[in-house]
Order: structure tokens, then C-alpha cells, then sequence
């Protein structure tokens, strides 16, 4: 308990910063990981080209010192100049979408999740640079063309960047105590050690307020573990089924053990308990762990991670932001923002990119998954393959504002948080989502007449069957 | 005889002008055109724009089309929405009271005289000076589930044994809401009050007093009568910022837990900026529209009474 009356505020905030840092200066070994003999599309940048960035703010700093980097590196090679504007990561959906309706602003966006197929008609055809990083690098992993390919026409209309990934941080020592090696894969097995946990005195807290990132994503990983979803692959609502009582009477039971006032988490909530030693497992990115080791070895030392535990469907099915880069219609210099992008995710610049941000972007390209800062720690190692594993917001219907609107509206957190906060019963709770989702899904979104399915050419790679 | 003729029609025009230019009304429409403009670019476009968007169906990155009351037809269908008006009138009704009788105690208490009355009143006004993201994220830390400062306190003071789930529980969360709110709002009323106090002549307590009024008597007639059209106004005021609020809630619990605190602010951002539905979130934003009219109404009226 000694780390409890350790941890102020301040401490919190400043570890966090500290940990980062210090992490990020890490120089790791390189070997390539590249295949041989692809050639890259012939791209031209317009000469004296100056493109607009818009980004998130990063959340780790080697992100931004490398992201800067590279695009200088880009800037002397081509000529061109490069303007990046980093804003908060919630509000880069509405600034981009302004830039879509009024057809002027930023050239490339980095945005989250359903943001392309919110404008598909207004975004750059990427389908070249995609298909030879894909070539080049490993493939795509299988999430990436559902969230950059525009369904409609089959083409990429985006540049998946990665995302920020999720693991469940745990004590070892706990878990260990209530007999465990490390937190089970099978989710039955996973409630009865929480229960054991929360007998120890050592609960696990999972957010369940309207937590944008840790709240989404470990109810829909839940809700998704058990076969429940929002709706199938057209698009018709199906959340009120036998699925979906199924996680909620589960989910019901981890509740039960979770430390009181989870029902208000917000993003950092978690983070904040298990540094001060109130909690034994949780779900995260990796900046517990960066936060830990830079003012709290005590538990950096002992926590771990594991991915996300598996549910009756017998498969990973989780759920991380997910980060993609497109190009609006309207730039100046198509050539150039295509020709940056696939330089920024080339191996002499992604490579000290990915390790510079210590395993809190998991690659979206297979190739970057041999990269040595996977293996540099095996702490770090479980978040390697979190993109492999995830499914896609609005799963298993198409992307687009429907799904963009559930997610919004936290209709996933607040079909767990009915039945563990209110009370309220699993058919019930699953009756009120189902009204929440018949409000976006049966207003179809008109498809514009100009954009008629195109037939898909040879180049395109095939989305690989599950 | 051409020349003759043009000279006289601009001699017309000129007469036209200076006699337009001694033409009070209009005159004063031409002065007043500059701040116009001003209103109507940054008040009544965007005011007018909100409320067109309420009736189409315009979602992010796309044009709406009109579809009339589509909109308001299918929040009165949605079940969070009347969870929400719930949340709003409860919120409202219970903040801006505790905010009138609290202010009001208040500010009859610093009418007194006593030593550092300057400072003191000063102090009151904090909370109303800070601003509200900040005073936002002090509560935010204060209701923490782990780290509040409150559940510590009464812990090492041996009063409860356990932390207080403060935004955790639906009704502890309205509670610490409304709390919150009340603590940030008080010193509007106190100050407005306070000044409406100031100008009661004290002659009138005096003559109350010879004629043997205690002191519940004078506040009852005296008081209370001639304060009633001043706290009329500032309950009003209060009562529209208070309606309207988002940024208290959106620091705090972002309308958690399962929507037990979402205002008709933060349902409209959510669903208007993150949700990308800005058609349907302009209408929940409109649907706050009535309520703010009848405000102005009641404050027009006893704004009259005072002239």
C-alpha cells in the first residue's frame, strides 16, 4: 500500500510526462523489414507544393518529435513545405468535417475511425499508395479495409495510420495471489478471477461513464465476446437478441466485483486509481505503464498486460481508436499529399516513428509488427497485435454516420451501464438500445447518384475472409 | 437649357438629401446600422441558421434537406431525450432556488456593516469571476472517485467508512451537479440582491421601526416588496444560464452515468458536433428556445414595472 499515500495529483500528471519522455529516447536497433523489388507509384509532387496537416495532438511526445522529424526529412527531399496543425483529438472530426462541406482547408487529415465515410465523395482515390505499402510492408491487417476502403466503389479512400490500442494492465502479484499466472483468455475464467480479486480487497475497474476511448471500447469488446452487436452486415438493428442478454447477465457479474464509482469514469479515471494502487486490473494503452516506470517502479514492476479475454465466439474481437490519414478532393497538390503520406509510413520514417512511440500506436501495416521495440520489452509486446485483433466501430455493419452516431451517443456504454447503474434488466436495457439505434439506421443515407459502383480493378486487394 | 435642367435636378437631389438627413427617424436608422450589422452577423445569423437546421436533416459533411418537423417528431419518440427535459427542469429548478435563497441570506447578511465588508464582498464574488471550465475541473477532482479531497476528509474524520461514489450513482451525480452549479451561480444573485438592497431608504426601516415593526415585519413589508422586481430579473437571468449550461456538466461527467445528467446542452453537442447529426442536434437546442422566451417575457415585464 505504500504507493497509495505516494501519489498526489501533481505526481500524476507530471510522471505521466516524465515517463513518456524518458521512454521515447530510447534508441533501438534496426533491421529492415521492408520486401524487396516493390516498386512505389509514380508520383510527381507539384513543385513548391505546401500542404495543410491537421492532427491530433499526440499523446506521447517521441509521436510529435518524430511525426516533425520526418516531415522535415520530407521537405528537404521533395522541396515542398509542410504546415501541421495539432489540435485535440476530439475536435478534429468537426474541423474536418467543416473542411468537407465547405471544400476548403486542411489537404490531409489524420481522423478517427468512421470520419471518411462520413464524406467518401470528397476524398482523394489512395488505392495506389495502398496497395503498394500493403505489398511492401506485409499487408494491411484485415480491420484496415473495412475503416480506408469506400464500400461503394471498392477504392481506398484513406491511409490507416494505426491507432492507439488497448490492453488489459494488471498487478502480477494479485493476480497471482488469487492463483492465477496471469489474467485468463476465456472471459468466464476472467469474471470468476475478478471476483477473487475483489474478495482479496484488490477490485479491477473498467470505465463505464461516457469515457470517449476506455469506455467504448472494452463494453464493445464485451458486447461483442458474447456474439451481441449492433447490427449485421446490412445494416439492420439486431442488438436485441439472445447475444447480447447473454454479456449483459455477464457483465452483470464483473460489475459486482468492480471498486465502487466506476459508473463516472472518464478517460484518465483508470489510469489515476491504478497508480495509486486502488485497483488490480483495468483496461488500457500503454501510458499506465510509461507513467509507472518513470515515478512509480514499485508498479511498473509489477504490472503486465495481456489482450483483451476472448468470449463465447471463440476470437478476438476488440475494439481501439483507430487513426487514418485522407486527402480532400480539393487540394492543389494531390500528387504531393499522396507522395508525403506513403513517405511518412516508409521504413526509414515509420520505423523510428513506431519505436519513438513505445507501443502505444499498434501498426496497421503486418510488416511493423517485427519492429524491435515489440520485443524490446515483453510488457510491451501484447499491444503488438491489438489491430490484428480488433473489429471495426459499427461492427458488423458498413462504416459510415450511423455508425459515427451510436458511437457518439454511447448507445454500447449505456446499454452495460443500464443494466449495471440503473438496473435495469438485460432485455429491457437491450429493448431501450435497440429504440437508440432504430433512430440512426433506418434513416438510410441517401447514395449520390454520381457515384454508381464502380467495377473493382486488379490492383485492389481483397479484404482476406475471416 | 440641358445645363439649366441637370443643375436644377441636382439642386432636387441635394434638398432630397439634406431634408432626409434632418429627418430624425431616419437619421437614427442610418446611426444605429453599424451596431445592426454587428448583431446580425454574430447573433441573429447564427441564431436564424440553428434554427433552419433544426428542420432538415444536414449531417457532417453534407447538405440537409427540409424536412419539416421530422426532427422534433422523432426526439419526442426518443426516450433519452425525455430522459434529458427531465434532467434539464430538475437541474434548473433546484439550482436556481437554492441560488435565490442562498444568494438572497447572503446578501442580506453583507448589507450589514461589519469590518472588511469590502473584502468579504469581493470574496464572494470568486466563484463567479472564475472561470467555469476551471471551477469545472476543481469539482471534477473534488467528486473523484479515488481522490476526493470530501470523501478523505470524512474518512480521516472517522465520519464514513467508505469513499463516496459521488457521479457514480444517478442521484449522487444530479445531487453533486446541481451542487456545483448552486456554488458558481450564488454570488450573482448576492451581488445583484445586494445592490437592490443598498438603494432601499433606510428612513423606511426607521419609520417601521418607531412604529414598533420587528424585524421579520420589515423584511416581509419592506424588503421583500421592493427587492421583488430586481430578484424577478436575476432569477431570470439565472434561470436561462442555468437551462442552457453545458460546461459543468460536459468537464464533469460528460452526461454520465447512462445519461443521468445530460442537459439540453450537452445532448445537442453530443449529437450535433461528435455524433455529426447537426440537424437534430439543433432542434434538441431549440427545443429550449419556448422556455427562454417566456424567461425574457417575465423579465421584460417586471423590467416595465420598474420604470
Amino acid at each position: 500500500m505504500k504507493e497509495k499515500n505516494g501519489l498526489t495529483r501533481r505526481d500524476f500528471l507530471k510522471s505521466t510526462a516524465v515517463g513518456i519522455a524518458g521512454a521515447g529516447l530510447a534508441s533501438l536497433p534496426f533491421e529492415s523489414v521492408a520486401q524487396k523489388g516493390v516498386e512505389p507509384p509514380p508520383l510527381k509532387p507539384e513543385k513548391d507544393a505546401v500542404l495543410r496537416v491537421l492532427r491530433w495532438e499526440v499523446f506521447v511526445q517521441g509521436d510529435k518529435d518524430l511525426w516533425n522529424k520526418n516531415t522535415k526529412k520530407w521537405e528537404e527531399t521533395t522541396g515542398c513545405k509542410v504546415m501541421t496543425e495539432y489540435i485535440s483529438w476530439e475536435d478534429v472530426r468537426p474541423k474536418a468535417a467543416m473542411a468537407a462541406s465547405v471544400g476548403a482547408g486542411h489537404d490531409i487529415v489524420l481522423g478517427w475511425h468512421d470520419d471518411p465515410h462520413l464524406y467518401p465523395d470528397k476524398l482523394l482515390d489512395v488505392t495506389d499508395i495502398a496497395t503498394y505499402l500493403g505489398k511492401k510492408y506485409g499487408g494491411w491487417e484485415p480491420v484496415c479495409y473495412k475503416y480506408a476502403i469506400n464500400p461503394r466503389t471498392n477504392r481506398w479512400i484513406a491511409i490507416p495510420m494505426g491507432g492507439p490500442v488497448n490492453c488489459i494492465n494488471y498487478r502480477e502479484s494479485w493476480v497471482k495471489e488469487v492463483g492465477y499466472e496471469k489474467p485468463p483468455s476465456n472471459i468466464f475464467e476472467f469474471i470468476k478471477m475478478c471476483k477473487k480479486l475483489k474478495e482479496k480487497g484488490h477490485p479491477p475497474g473498467f470505465a463505464l461513464g461516457h469515457a470517449v476511448g476506455d469506455g467504448n471500447n472494452w463494453t464493445h469488446h464485451w458486447l461483442w465476446a458474447f456474439g451481441g452487436k449492433c447490427v449485421d452486415k446490412d445494416a439492420n438493428v439486431v442488438i436485441n437478441s439472445p447475444e447480447t442478454w447473454n454479456a449483459l447477465e455477464a457483465v452483470r457479474e464483473l460489475y459486482d466485483t468492480l471498486i465502487p464509482g466506476t459508473a463516472s469514469w472518464l478517460d484518465p479515471h483508470n489510469n489515476k486509481a491504478f497508480l495509486a494502487g486502488e485497483i488490480s486490473v483495468t483496461t488500457n494503452g500503454i501510458s499506465i505503464y510509461a507513467a509507472a516506470k518513470g515515478k512509480w517502479p514499485e508498479i511498473a514492476n509489477d504490472m503486465n498486460h495481456v489482450n483483451m479475454p476472448i468470449g463465447p465466439v471463440g476470437k478476438p474481437t476488440e475494439l481501439h481508436l483507430f487513426n487514418q490519414a485522407f486527402i480532400f478532393k480539393y487540394t492543389r497538390f494531390p500528387n504531393a499529399c499522396k507522395h508525403y503520406l506513403m513517405f511518412m509510413l516508409e521504413e526509414p520514417q515509420a520505423a523510428p516513428w513506431i519505436n519513438a512511440m513505445i507501443g502505444y500506436v499498434g501498426p496497421s501495416l503486418k510488416d511493423y509488427k517485427k519492429l524491435p521495440i515489440w520485443t524490446s520489452d515483453p510488457k510491451i509486446t501484447p499491444f503488438r497485435d491489438c489491430i490484428a485483433n480488433m473489429l471495426w466501430n459499427g461492427y458488423e455493419g458498413p462504416e459510415g454516420p450511423a455508425s459515427a452516431a451510436a458511437m457518439a451517443e454511447y448507445v454500447v456504454v449505456d446499454l452495460i451501464g443500464d443494466v449495471c447503474v440503473r438496473g435495469k434488466s438485460p432485455k429491457e436495457a437491450a429493448r431501450i438500445a435497440e429504440q437508440r439505434l432504430l433512430r440512426y439506421y433506418k434513416k438510410k443515407v441517401s447514395v449520390p447518384k454520381k457515384e454508381a459502383p464502380a467495377p473493382a480493378k486488379k490492383e485492389v486487394p481483397a479484404a482476406p475472409k475471416k | 437649357m440641358q445645363i439649366q435642367a441637370e443643375e436644377r435636378g441636382w439642386l432636387r437631389l441635394r434638398n432630397a438629401f439634406s431634408t432626409l438627413m434632418e429627418n430624425r427617424n431616419f437619421l437614427g436608422f442610418l446611426l444605429v446600422i453599424p451596431a445592426e450589422a454587428i448583431l446580425f452577423i454574430f447573433l441573429a445569423y447564427p441564431f436564424i441558421l440553428g434554427l433552419w437546421l433544426g428542420f432538415t436533416d444536414t449531417v457532417i459533411g453534407r447538405k440537409g434537406d427540409f424536412i419539416g418537423v421530422g426532427n422534433y417528431v422523432s426526439l419526442l419518440k426518443d426516450s433519452t431525450f425525455w430522459l434529458v427535459t427531465y434532467n434539464t427542469f430538475l437541474y434548473t429548478i433546484v439550482a436556481v432556488l437554492f441560488k435565490a435563497i442562498l444568494g438572497f441570506v447572503l446578501a442580506i447578511i453583507l448589507n450589514r456593516d461589519f469590518k472588511a465588508k469590502g473584502l468579504v464582498r469581493a470574496i464572494i464574488l470568486l466563484p463567479w469571476i472564475i472561470p467555469t471550465a476551471l471551477s469545472a475541473i476543481v469539482f471534477w477532482w473534488l467528486y473523484d472517485s479515488t481522490f476526493s479531497a470530501i470523501s478523505w476528509s470524512l474518512i480521516k474524520m472517522g465520519l464514513i467508512n467508505h469513499k463516496i461514489d459521488f457521479l457514480g450513482d444517478p442521484t449522487n451525480a444530479r445531487i453533486s451537479l446541481i451542487v456545483a452549479n448552486v456554488w458558481r451561480g450564488i454570488p450573482f444573485f448576492t451581488i445583484g440582491l445586494l445592490a437592490g438592497l443598498q438603494t432601499i431608504d433606510p428612513t423606511l426601516y426607521e419609520a417601521a421601526a418607531i412604529d414598533g415593526a420587528g424585524s421579520w415585519k420589515r423584511f416581509r413589508r419592506i424588503t421583500l416588496p421592493l427587492i421583488l422586481p430586481l430578484l424577478a430579473v436575476i432569477t431570470t437571468f439565472s434561470t436561462i444560464w442555468t437551462f442552457g449550461d453545458f460546461q459543468l456538466v460536459w468537464v464533469i461527467t460528460k452526461g454520465g452515468p447512462a445519461n443521468a445528467t445530460h442537459l439540453f446542452g450537452t445532448l445537442s453537442f453530443q449529437r450535433a458536433i461528435p455524433g455529426g447529426h447537426f440537424g437534430e442536434g439543433a432542434a434538441i437546442s431549440n427545443f429550449i428556445l419556448p422556455i427562454l422566451v417566456l424567461c425574457v417575457l417575465i423579465s421584460f415585464k417586471y423590467l416595465k414595472r420598474e420604470d
